[in-house]
């Protein structure tokens, strides 16, 4: 028996939600008294496979062969599939992210597991098997059994604690032949956004809504974001408008995120945009609208305009951060 | 060609939910149901790759697992223009149960693109498109933000972390599709309504299924401390309590 639990890598790296992901595989595995392995798919140096052991996996399996540099589902499920065999896996854990939301509902089907989508803790038992998950977009949470013996759990990222454990675990290669030929999906291109921090990855977001009131008034709100280490954000007005690109839009029907903090700028609050931060651990909210619900989610508020109180805030992060 | 658009029947988008029965059931009362927001972004695109002749899209039907109680939704999607419906007759208590209910009928009378939205804005699983290509061992392209056709060839954009994929699938196929796919839903028209009432709607029986999972009770979110508010004339101490107090920064 095992925990057995999944990692893309991003160009041969991994990052922080693989190790989020198996320091959540090691905690379930302590409470079901077995071991987390990791799966890993595509090619990783074994240097970079062995920070993975210092999250507490007891091996590593590493998947190499041709044809294994994009996702395709179809043979990935196979891979990751006959690996849960091997290993004698009754737990699965992947990542809530587009790999993770486009393997696990397969792997479901093939596995006979159900499944846990998008949980943000430990099981709150094991015996029976229940997990608490977000539902109606964040306004409320279920207790949700699974009842089938295998599960499959997909992680919300940023939302457990990394735990260190160091150890050393062994590194088994896990060759696999593709043939190109077979493959029902087939990527022609491929175009990555360089040198920005990812939305989804960061963990503070500064972002901007209508009441920032033109696309001309954002350059203190991105200073702000690259004072703070921070990735930027927006309403989904403001995308529709073209005022921001599109992959900021965050929001039920934009990017979902769970930073450590997360500031609201001229945004009001919208249930459908709450319900893309809500997961924050930390919001600020600056409003000129005393009243508006973006308060009611908020730790911290400043009514007032905007525009006024940005370059304040840019002098003051300067201040602490000693620039 | 044939396009098959999975929809689901949500509570509308601003509704705030509460629950009934020891917290084990929404409490329905006054909730307004629409069609999942996706779901109604992909029927809009599948509308909009059958307006182009080139593109020979004969029929695009849409397809719900739920009650009677669904039908007004269903109407609605045949109204904005869908040419026929089906619906499996049977409260979709789980994604697994909707996807094996889907399976069933696409396997009896197949499509060649079938559409699903990334998330039913209930349960939040972006499960049953996945779940329903591995039914059907059909291949699957999911984040989907852009479909089209070209010389019969799809080609769909795919967002990964940090990036987007162009991205080609043999049909038939399952596209799971989120924001971009579409700009805005389309809306139905006097004419549509009015047309909508003789297009026709299947009813079909379930399959049966051991259930893999089980909702047991909901809970509110914890209620947390109300927000503190800090002078708009010293918005320096809000970096100060960011930093000492929140420990954020
Ligand atoms: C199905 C559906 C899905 C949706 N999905 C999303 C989604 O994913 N994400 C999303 O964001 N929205 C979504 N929406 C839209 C949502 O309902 C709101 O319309 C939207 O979030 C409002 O954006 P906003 O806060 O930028 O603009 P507004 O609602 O116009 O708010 C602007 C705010 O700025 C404040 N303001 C004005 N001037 C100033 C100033 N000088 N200084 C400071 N503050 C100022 C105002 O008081 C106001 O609160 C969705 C809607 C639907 C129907």
């Amino acid at each position: 028996m095992s925990v057995l639990v999944f990692t893309e890598n991003w160009d041969g790296k991994f990052k922080k939600l693989s190790f989020e992901l198996v320091s959540y595989a090691t905690k379930l595995a302590e409470m079901l008294n077995t071991s987390a392995v990791v799966l890993s798919i595509g090619p990783v140096a074994d240097e970079e496979l062995r920070k993975l052991g210092n999250y507490g996996a007891a091996k590593i399996l590493n998947a190499t062969g041709d044809g294994l540099n994009s996702l395709d589902n179809q043979s990935w499920v196979n891979i990751i599939f006959q690996v849960a065999e091997k290993v004698d896996a009754t737990v699965l854990v992947l990542s809530n992210n587009n790999t993770g939301k486009a393997l696990a509902p397969r792997l479901s089907v093939r596995m006979k597991a159900g499944i846990g989508a998008g949980v943000n803790g430990l099981p709150k038992s094991t015996v029976p098997f229940v997990v608490s998950k977000k539902v109606y977009s964040g306004n409320a949470f279920a207790d949700l059994l699974i009842r089938s013996e295998k599960k499959i759990l997909t992680l919300s990222q940023n939302s457990f604690e990394l735990v260190e454990k160091p150890g050393t675990p062994e590194i088994e290669n896990y060759p696999v032949s593709l043939d190109p030929g077979t493959l029902k999906t087939r990527v022609k291109e491929v175009h990555k956004q360089t040198g920005k921090i990812l939305l989804t990855d960061a963990e503070i977001v500064v972002s901007g809504g209508r009441g920032m009131k033109s696309p001309d008034n954002w350059g203190p709100l991105i200073e702000l974001a690259d004072l703070l280490g921070a990735a930027t954000a927006c309403s989904r007005p403001v995308s529709d408008e073209g005022w921001r690109p599109h992959e900021e839009h965050t929001g039920q029907t934009g990017k979902i995120i769970a930073p450590n903090l997360y500031i609201a700028i001229g945004i009001s609050g919208a249930t459908q945009h709450l319900a893309g931060v809500s997961s924050s651990k930390c919001i600020v909210a600056i409003n000129s609208d005393k009243d508006a619900p973006v308060f009611e989610a908020a730790r911290y508020g400043i009514v007032g305009d905007a525009a006024k109180i940005l370059p304040q805030l840019v002098e003051a992060v300067k201040e602490i951060k000693g620039k | 060609m044939r396009i098959l658009v999975c929809i689901s029947n949500v509570p509308d988008t601003t509704t705030r939910v509460k629950f009934v029965e020891n917290s084990t059931k929404l409490d329905t009362g006054g909730i307004q149901w629409v069609i999942n927001p996706w779901d109604e972004l992909s029927l809009t695109r599948a509308l909009e790759l059958k307006d182009d002749p080139a593109n020979n899209i004969q029929q695009i039907t849409v397809a719900h697992v739920g009650l009677a109680g669904a039908e007004p939704t269903i109407r609605k999607a045949l109204a904005i223009g869908a040419d026929d419906a089906l619906r499996v007759n049977a409260d979709p208590t789980e994604a697994y149960f909707v996807a094996l209910q889907l399976a069933n009928v696409i396997r009896e009378d197949p499509y060649d693109i079938i559409l699903c939205g990334i998330e039913s804005s209930d349960y939040n699983g972006s499960t049953v498109g996945g779940m329903l290509a591995e039914f059907l061992d059909i291949p699957s392209v999911s984040a989907v933000s852009s479909l089209n056709i070209e010389n019969g060839e799809v080609l769909i954009d795919r967002e990964i972390d940090g990036g987007k994929e162009k991205v080609t699938a043999s049909m038939p196929f399952v596209a799971i599709v989120q924001k971009g796919i579409a700009k805005e839903p389309r809306i139905a028209a006097m004419r549509g309504i009015m047309m909508a009432r003789s297009k026709t709607l299947k009813v079909t029986e379930p399959v049966s299924t051991e259930p893999m999972t089980e909702v047991l009770e909901f809970h509110m979110p914890k209620p947390h401390a109300a927000c503190k508010f800090i002078d708009p004339e010293q918005p320096k101490q809000l970096v100060e309590l960011l930093h000492n107090e929140a420990k954020v920064i």
